[in-house]
């Protein structure tokens, strides 16, 4: 028998109770996922100013703001997060600054996702009709001015499904945090792991709670989006 | 008034507007006529600068607004423009689709932008439809509710781009309507249009255009019962 199938003859409530209820060790998976909903939702508001940003840039008729957009995008969709990561970790951030840690996980993060969430952006813009900026700017507003008023609010709308899903990436991959020793959810089960030497039972807590957060994320989305959708109604 | 010296547009080898030389006074309702490709959207277009133009000069009353120190929103403010299809904001209201440019730019509080739809609404029968968005709206309401959301900005020109070419027939008539009573208020009018009827009825001027020039004008009934140029009749044959 080796040892780590060994706790598999306990049986599931004396597994479960020492996984989760001794030593208290469920309050090491609620932190963790404290941790990760926090890295979570800083990363995705930097990813959504970052990539608003990038996506104004590698539109602008001013080339090297476009060009540096792009090579920003190539650069970080051609690497790893978790190279990106430890980038940030080891050598951008870690070693010269005294941020926490968790703040430079959710740096990392947030220009990630900035890459991506700008794709998205950029698509969303070129889908609304030219004749709106036209309108706008037919009226006397200022280019930014119907891009803020006119053409962002539609083109929002028209991505939120795939801003969903980058959110929902987002939350997931957070789960390599543990590479530059943060304690999210994914590390809390491992090193429940660690103490109990039971794989099964942290482990599909941990998918669990995933899973269960990915759901609501969608549910919650579903509703704006449709709440959204109002002014198409006919 | 409007001056237009020497206006040549291309499109990358294609040139629309081969030096137009143009004087539209104000008060003047001036009808633009032609076949498609002929280059009357794109002068119309010029006139507020939505189409840049290569060469040339354009003035309204004594400012020039191709020259780059001129501020073009300013100007634009100036010049109502209509299009083909309408361009309403799809995700504001009828309500906030007028209101949107006069209070974001300031030149209205959002009571006083509120009280002129009101105004503007009832007077073109469309006050019922201040909360509604523009996807419940019939195409000839569409269309009346752009003249108005131009008209906010108390314009001293409007432009009209085609604005009744993508409505039902049933619908012409309300937009065409609208229109009229602009012209009896004695608005500076251009309009590109195909609507012979309107342009005979309304028009002070008629131009007609083909090929990047305005090949002839005239009063708008002269013009079109007696063409002069062989292909002004050739058009006109066409389309009456």
């Amino acid at each position: 028998m080796s040892w780590f199938a060994m706790p598999a003859a306990l049986s599931f409530a004396e597994r479960f109770k020492r996984n989760f209820v001794e030593a208290d060790r469920w309050m090491q998976l609620v932190d963790g996922l404290k941790i990760t909903l926090w890295v979570s939702l800083l990363a995705v508001l930097l990813g959504i100013v970052l990539g608003v940003l990038l996506a104004l840039m590698r539109l602008s008729r001013f080339k090297p703001l476009s060009f540096l957009a792009g090579m920003y995008i190539d650069i970080v969709r051609g690497t790893p997060v978790v190279v990106q990561l430890m980038i940030f970790y080891f050598v951008l951030l870690g070693p010269h600054t005294s941020l926490d840690k968790v703040y430079i996980g959710a740096i990392a993060f947030g220009c990630n996702s900035g890459a991506y969430v700008a794709e998205i952006v950029r698509a969303g813009i070129l889908s609304v009709d030219h004749g709106q900026m036209e309108a706008g700017r037919s009226l006397g507003m200022t280019q930014v001015m119907t891009m803020r008023y006119v053409i962002l609010p539609q083109a929002f709308k028209n991505i939120l499904p795939a801003l969903g899903n980058e959110l929902i990436v987002l939350i997931k991959e957070t789960s390599v945090l543990g590479y530059i020793g943060v304690v999210d959810l994914a590390r809390a089960g491992e090193q429940i792991r660690a103490r109990t030497l039971d794989a099964f039972m942290p482990l599909l807590a941990v998918a669990l709670i995933y899973y269960v957060m990915v759901k609501l994320l969608s549910y919650l989305l579903q509703l704006l989006e449709r709440r959204l959708r109002e002014s198409d109604r006919r | 008034m409007i001056a237009v010296e020497g206006l040549r547009k291309s499109f990358g080898k294609l040139e629309v507007l081969c030096g137009i030389d143009e004087r539209i006074e104000t008060g003047e309702k001036v009808v633009v006529i032609g076949p498609s490709g002929s280059g009357k959207s794109t002068f119309l277009r010029c006139l507020n600068l939505l189409e840049t133009p290569d060469e040339g000069k354009i003035f309204l009353d004594d400012i020039e607004i191709t020259s780059p120190q001129c501020d073009i929103n300013a100007i634009r403010r100036r010049m109502g423009m209509t299009f083909q299809h309408f361009n309403l904001f799809p995700h504001l209201t009828v309500r906030d689709n007028m209101t949107l440019a006069p209070v974001k730019l300031k030149l209205m509080s959002k009571e006083e932008a509120a009280e002129t739809a009101q105004t503007l609404l009832d007077r073109v029968g469309l006050l019922d439809k201040a909360d509604e968005f523009p996807s419940r709206l019939s195409g000839g309401q569409k269309q009346r509710i752009a003249i108005v959301r131009s008209l906010m900005m108390k314009p001293d020109v409007m432009l009209f781009d085609e604005p009744t070419s993508a409505l039902d027939p049933e619908m012409v008539g309300e937009v065409l309507d609208v229109m009229k009573q602009l012209a009896k208020e004695g608005m500076t009018m251009v309009v590109v249009t195909h609507e012979m009827g309107f342009a005979r009825e309304v028009g002070d001027r008629l131009l007609f255009m083909d090929e990047g020039t305005i090949v002839e004008q005239g009063p708008p009934a002269e013009v079109l019962s007696n063409p002069r140029e062989a292909r002004t009749q050739d058009f006109l044959n066409k389309v009456l």
